[in-house]
């Protein structure tokens, strides 16, 4: 059976080296494979986080050979096996150790973002009515399974480790998914210029990039979101409106 | 000895997927304090690979849908060995759950009106499924993640449970360790909830992750409680087989719900060959009513690909043995067929079917709105699990809940499709509300030290051994073993062969090693996962050799019938005073006058 070389980071916050090492390959193997043969028969306090091995669940983020990516579904037939395969972890975060890294800031962020605040329900059994062509764009948003490759990404957290005035593309695109629900009644552009930094993107679309769920995060969700931003503090029409609603509610 | 950290509960739930997180939003509401404990990071639980959907008689396609249909249907798929009282609770809450979800966020398919949209599914008589795509459970896990982060909820990720904490007969907590630092931990609680889901890793071809190790079965049957119906082991029969990587990963209902058929190498829908007797009435007799019914057409009966998955599994079984299986070992799907049906197929296989077209795709380089799937069984879930009472979800152990898959009692011989995600919500819901109650009314118990250092002891031990047994070597071997052995089709012999082998990797296990340190370090978890996977498989082999019987999703060739001495009883599993794993028949509870009269009305 043909073999190739798993060039894979092995350490934690504070060091760490590349360690080489042999497995087989087999029709159909996928990164993850090789990350479970090589831990079963050669190293099995290797550190790495999977579930589900089939893209749903978006535990297994790493970056093999320089690209973010899902190990669960990166085929080996992908690469080129005639050299090393390197398999580290996401850069955007601090590693924990091996190829797992400290994803916490992410569950921190998310639960500063406010929740959903749906309208009265539409009929007298406490339901509603929404059509599907009003909810396609948010159910492509809702897609996310949230492997945060798209914060790992983004050069505003990688590169420049702006983790406390930026939330990233992930939740940018939950903020975008909760604003287009069609039910929702709550107001979250104050904060997406504040807080959560939303003038920091420069839409480079990296992000939109390495999606495995393909979600149009820069073109669809990102935009979408600067846009209103600008009509609510940058648009003279738009302060004079606000300012009549002001009037007429008082 | 080592320090340990404890926090302070007044319910513990130990699980975060669909069940776990709606029984800790439950109790949070109630006002107790809430600590939420999960083996993965938040979100990333088993739920959240469900796809087809949540069942729920909504009755927004066929309004001829009520509770008294769902709740006939799962007691026909369950063979009547179900606990009458939670199909019967599960069929009349599951539409208030699923609106519930709504309301907090979930965004459901739609009808042509605006409602939440329904699909198809084996053994449910009308449309039932309310779904996102074939991506339901991303959206309810989600959904609750999102929902449940804001109720003041203490959440402890990358956690696992080692032992639950008992004074005297009641249980008052939990004693584990987190994966990050290996450090112990102690959790004290008034109340406990298991929502720890199922067993799937003790087969070797799975659907399952790697946590589904049966703990919360393992936990529960240690602190004194029994398990019942651990014979029933569902294999779905649509399981990726090729290519080997890939073996066992979910190919969803939902693909025979929009029109998919199974046909073998011959090119032959095996599935009209042989319709069971009680679901003949109900069953299409020709392909062509067979997909008007996939259409919505509502004179139409079910196509025969959409009967229970024990039986599908078993007829995908005899078409590979009797040598008119497909290439790989399985048979072939085929939902690329519908183009001679419907314009623009490939556009609306997409829609309908996103992830497996994904899947399929990228894993396997097969384009399905152009080429059938090769697809086999798969062991997808356990419908044995811990027994509890019906309204309030507390084992015999006082202060010990359990939800969902861990659970057991809904679904009898045969869980149906959907009725799973129903099942999370409604008893989810009602064991976090029972478990607030019954914290309210009890105290933090007192906690003995001997008993968690002892555990604690017992989980360092890997690290002492050397020149010792693999874990990961183990765990395949048990694998194999139970797929071989107490596998789809059972006999008497091979699973007393299979006690003998468990005996013997029991005693491997007790020498497994670990290497390394503390710190996220899966070859030592993976020896701690050892015991409960050798409990619960011992538990599966000795139930199945009891019910000396077919029924459901248990076939034993050497009886291949049902037997009237077994339509009526449990199997259930204790344990002995001197720790030996007991097992014997339980009478069913009587059903209701009211309830037979809805079952004969629904035949």
């Amino acid at each position: 059976m043909a073999t190739a070389t798993f060039r894979i980071w092995r350490g934690d916050a504070n060091s760490g080296e590349f360690r080489d090492y042999t497995a087989e390959v087999a029709e159909g193997m996928v990164v993850l494979d090789a990350v479970h043969d090589i831990q079963c028969a050669q190293a099995p306090d290797l550190a790495c986080r999977w579930n589900c091995k089939a893209g749903k669940c978006g535990s297994c983020s790493a970056e093999v050979n320089g690209m973010p990516k899902l190990m669960c579904m990166t085929r080996l037939s992908e690469l080129p096996l005639e050299k090393p395969v390197t398999i580290e972890p996401m850069k955007a975060f601090a590693t924990l150790k091996d190829l797992v890294t400290d994803v916490s800031w992410n569950f921190r962020v998310k639960k500063t973002i406010k929740p959903f605040k749906p309208r009265p329900p539409d009929a007298a059994d406490g339901t509603w009515r929404m059509q599907q062509e009003d909810i396609d764009r948010v159910q492509e948003f809702r897609k996310c399974i949230e492997c945060f490759l798209c914060q790992d990404v983004c050069h505003v957290l990688r590169d420049h480790q702006m983790h406390e005035k930026f939330i990233g593309p992930r939740f940018l695109i939950h903020v975008a998914a909760l604003e287009m629900h069609p039910l929702d009644t709550e107001d979250r552009i104050d904060e997406l210029r504040n807080e959560q930094g939303i003038g920091y993107c420069n839409i480079t679309k990296c992000c939109t990039k390495v999606c495995p769920e393909s979600i149009q995060i820069t073109d669809n969700g990102i935009i979408p979101l600067k846009e209103r931003v600008v009509d609510d503090f940058y648009d003279p029409f738009g302060w004079i409106w606000k300012w009549m609603k002001q009037k007429l509610k008082s | 000895m080592p320090d340990y950290e404890t926090f302070e509960h007044d319910v513990l739930v130990i699980g975060a997927g669909g069940a776990g997180l709606r029984a800790a939003i439950e109790a949070s509401v109630a006002g107790v304090r809430v600590g939420l404990v999960c083996k993965s990071l938040l979100g990333k639980a088993h739920t959240v690979m469900a796809e087809g959907g949540i069942a729920a008689a909504l009755a927004n396609v066929d309004e001829r849908d009520n509770w008294k249909v769902h709740f006939a249907d799962t007691m026909r798929g369950g063979q009547y060995v179900n606990q009458w009282r939670m199909a019967e609770l599960h069929a009349k809450e599951a539409p208030d759950r699923v609106r519930e979800l709504e309301a907090w966020g979930a965004v459901f398919d739609r009808t042509k009106d605006g409602r939440i949209l329904q699909r198809h599914f084996g053994g449910h008589k009308y449309p039932r499924l309310a779904h996102v795509g074939d991506r339901t459970g991303l959206e309810m896990i989600r959904t609750l993640q999102d929902h449940g982060v804001h109720q003041g909820i203490d959440i402890y990720m990358e956690h696992t449970v080692l032992s639950l904490l008992k004074d005297g007969d009641r249980v008052v907590g939990a004693f584990g360790y987190e994966r990050e630092r290996g450090r112990f931990k102690i959790f004290r609680a008034k109340a406990v909830v298991l929502a720890t889901g199922g067993i799937g890793r003790a087969y070797k071809i799975t659907s399952n992750s790697w946590e589904y190790t049966g703990d919360g079965h393992a936990l529960a049957y240690d602190a004194g409680a029994d398990l019942i119906d651990m014979e029933f082991v569902q294999f779905h029969p649509t399981g990726m087989v090729w290519p080997p990587s890939v073996m066992g990963i979910l190919v969803t209902e939902g693909v025979r719900g929009e029109g998919g058929i199974l046909t073998n190498k011959e090119g032959r829908r095996f599935m009209f060959d042989a319709i069971p007797e009680n679901y003949r009435a109900q069953t299409a007799d020709n392909e062509e009513e067979g997909w008007r019914y996939c259409q919505g057409s509502k004179d139409a009966r079910r196509p025969p690909e959409l009967l229970t998955r024990d039986h599908v599994s078993r007829c995908i079984v005899r078409e590979i043995k009797e040598g008119r299986g497909s290439p790989h070992g399985g048979v072939h799907l085929d939902i690329s067929w519908i183009k001679q049906k419907l314009p623009h197929a490939a556009e609306h296989i997409k829609r309908k079917l996103p992830s497996m077209y994904h899947q399929f795709k990228q894993l396997a380089d097969i384009d399905i709105t152009e080429q059938p799937m090769e697809v086999g069984p798969t062991t997808h879930y356990i419908m044995g699990g811990v027994q509890v009472d019906a309204d309030t979800q507390m084992s015999r152990v006082a202060g010990l809940f359990a939800a969902g898959e861990c659970a057991a009692g809904i679904n009898g011989a045969n869980r149906l499709g959907g009725n799973s995600l129903s099942d999370l919500l409604v008893f989810g819901k009602r064991a976090g509300e029972f478990a607030a109650k019954f914290a309210k009314k009890n105290s933090l118990g007192k906690i003995d030290d001997g008993r968690f250092e002892n555990v604690a002891r017992e989980a360092l031990a890997p690290f002492e051994r050397r020149d010792a047994e693999n874990p990961y070597q183990v765990q395949k071997d048990l694998q194999d073993t139970m797929q071989d052995l107490v596998g789809i089709v059972r006999n008497e012999s091979e699973m007393r062969e299979a006690l003998e082998k468990i005996d013997g990797l029991k005693k491997r296990a007790e020498r497994a090693a670990a290497s390394g340190n503390r710190e996220y370090n899966p070859g030592w978890h993976t020896a701690l996962d050892l015991k409960n996977l050798l409990t619960v498989s011992e538990a599966i082999a000795r139930a199945a050799l009891e019910r000396k019987e077919s029924r459901g999703a248990q076939f034993r060739d050497d009886y291949p019938d049902k037997n009237e001495q077994f339509a009526k009883v449990n199997t259930m599993i204790a344990k002995a005073a001197d720790g030996s794993m007991e097992v014997r028949l339980e009478p069913l509870p009587e059903m209701p006058d009211y309830l037979k009269r809805v079952i004969e009305e629904n035949s």
